[in-house]
């Protein structure tokens, strides 16, 4: 048996229009041996969700550029809850402010990457993540 | 062990979970699958699949809201997809990008999307794809959409799953040499020109409908990974004429065309019930998977019984051209094999 798959959503919720980051992302993971489930931009907290649940998830990225991620990621971790997916990781990259990192990590984001981060940085925090390495 | 009492009634979490069980074949989804297989039967599967970036994403995506919102004097059917894309043969990982043109199937509970990877299958589907649309027919979804791979030439596993299978062509991708050639439009129920309002569509549809025309009137006997699949053939009675396959012009992006094609299918649905060649064709589908399944538990039999050290001494007299490879499959088998 070949080592577990693992799959990952990698998601861009609400309306900024910068994928570039996302898509680079996707293809690390899929370079690392991934499953990766893109979704495309402007997707609702509830779209999100729902992809997860569907696609029985290991992994949720989601990239936001808009400033709007306290907003947005709660609504997420809320909805993977209310599914009985809390067991899912979830992780944030883009454009977000390093005062709002330590609330996110509360309410349970497991890694945060801003710009220049290496994508070998975050394949190694997701395979820790899901399977405990 | 998976409870199946939780997928049958309808429990969107469980069947997630049950259908990463059937990907991964693993023992509890083998044995969620047995328990599950007397509730199937009951969904028409309908196939789709054409060259990559001809819009079978998209038309699925128009196809299954029109099978829940556009049906006249019918209940919305429950529809699953499941949507196949290629993993990449160095890293085994895969970008699933189906789900980018399926938005407007979001929020309503009565569709269940999910993306697979093709995992080194080479037919247009995954080698579980079989496994995870008997667990959606059997928690009751009544319509189920399978996409391929973007498929070229010869990715016809789909003609063998599907009962009724789309193939999807877009102007300006072939000429009339391409139409003829053996393979992936053969084995199309209805031929769908994607993207009608491009220019070159009407070359394309005359290319096709030439091929179609040329074509002699043959009960299909599918051939499967070098065999010969034996399909009696039916008998053409008045009532249960030949199937001939019509060219239905539609715009994805647009839903032009969608009402139409969903009316084909149907009437497809009907022609394969009245001619007996539904029943045929799960005859038919159910030997492959037998087939298939005896193949590869005969050979982890087998794996069982002999050794690596066995294995690599065959193997070494093969690798210094003292044996054939045929010679070496014999030397395996006699010492391997359990009797």
């Amino acid at each position: 048996m070949s080592e577990r798959k693992i799959r990952a959503i990698v998601a861009k919720p609400g309306l900024d229009g910068h994928d570039r980051g996302a898509k680079v992302v996707a293809r690390a993971l899929r370079d690392a041996g991934m499953e990766v489930i893109y979704t495309g931009l402007r997707q609702t907290p509830e779209m999100i969700a729902e992809a997860a649940l569907q696609e029985d998830a290991d992994v949720v990225g989601l990239s936001v550029l808009s400033g709007a991620h306290m907003a947005l990621v709660p609504r997420v971790l809320e909805l993977l809850k209310a599914n009985g997916q809390e067991h899912v990781k979830v992780f944030v990259g883009g454009i977000i402010p390093d005062e709002d990192a330590p609330q996110l990590k509360k309410m349970g984001v497991a890694g945060i990457y801003g710009p220049g981060t290496l994508t070998d940085e975050i394949v190694r925090d997701i395979r820790a993540a899901v399977l405990g390495a | 062990m998976i409870d199946i009492n939780t997928i049958l009634s309808g429990n969107r979490l469980a069947l997630s979970r049950l259908l990463t069980q059937i990907e991964n074949d693993t023992p509890e989804g083998r044995a969620a699958l047995n328990d599950l297989f007397p509730h199937t039967g009951n969904a028409h599967l309908i196939g789709v699949t054409g060259a990559p970036g001809t819009g079978k994403s998209s038309l699925v995506n128009r196809l299954a809201y029109f099978y829940r919102h556009s049906l006249q004097g019918q209940e919305a059917k429950r529809v699953a997809v499941v949507a196949v894309d290629p993993s990449s043969p160095f890293t085994g990982g895969a970008v699933l990008g189906d789900r980018v043109r399926m938005k407007d199937l979001a929020g309503d509970a009565g569709v269940f999307i999910r993306s697979m990877a093709s995992r080194g299958s080479l037919g247009g589907l995954a080698t579980a794809t079989a496994g995870m649309v008997q667990a959606f027919d059997a928690a009751g979804f009544e319509i189920i959409l399978i996409e391929t791979v973007g498929a070229g030439q010869a990715e016809v596993d789909i003609a063998r799953l599907a009962h009724t299978t789309l193939v999807v062509e877009a102007p300006g991708l072939g000429d009339d040499i391409q139409a003829i050639k053996a393979g992936i439009l053969e084995i199309a129920d209805i031929l769908v020109i994607n993207k009608a309002d491009r220019p070159g569509v009407e070359n394309t549809e005359r290319a096709l409908k030439g091929m179609l025309n040329l074509a002699h009137p043959v009960q299909r006997v599918f051939q499967h990974h070098g065999q010969f699949m034996d399909v009696e053939p039916a008998v053409l009675t008045e009532s249960a004429p030949m199937w001939l396959p019509p060219i239905q012009k539609t715009v994805a992006t647009e839903g032009s065309g969608i009402t139409e094609l969903g009316s084909e299918i149907e009437r497809h649905r009907l022609h394969l019930q009245s001619s007996g060649d539904w029943e045929r064709r799960e005859r038919a589908r159910l030997e492959t998977e037998l087939h298939q399944l005896l193949q590869s538990t005969l050979v982890s039999r087998w794996q069982a019984g002999v050794s690596e050290n066995q294995y690599q001494q065959v193997f070494k007299q093969l690798a210094d051209r003292q044996i054939s490879p045929r010679q070496a499959v014999k030397e395996l088998l006699n010492g391997g094999f359990p009797k």
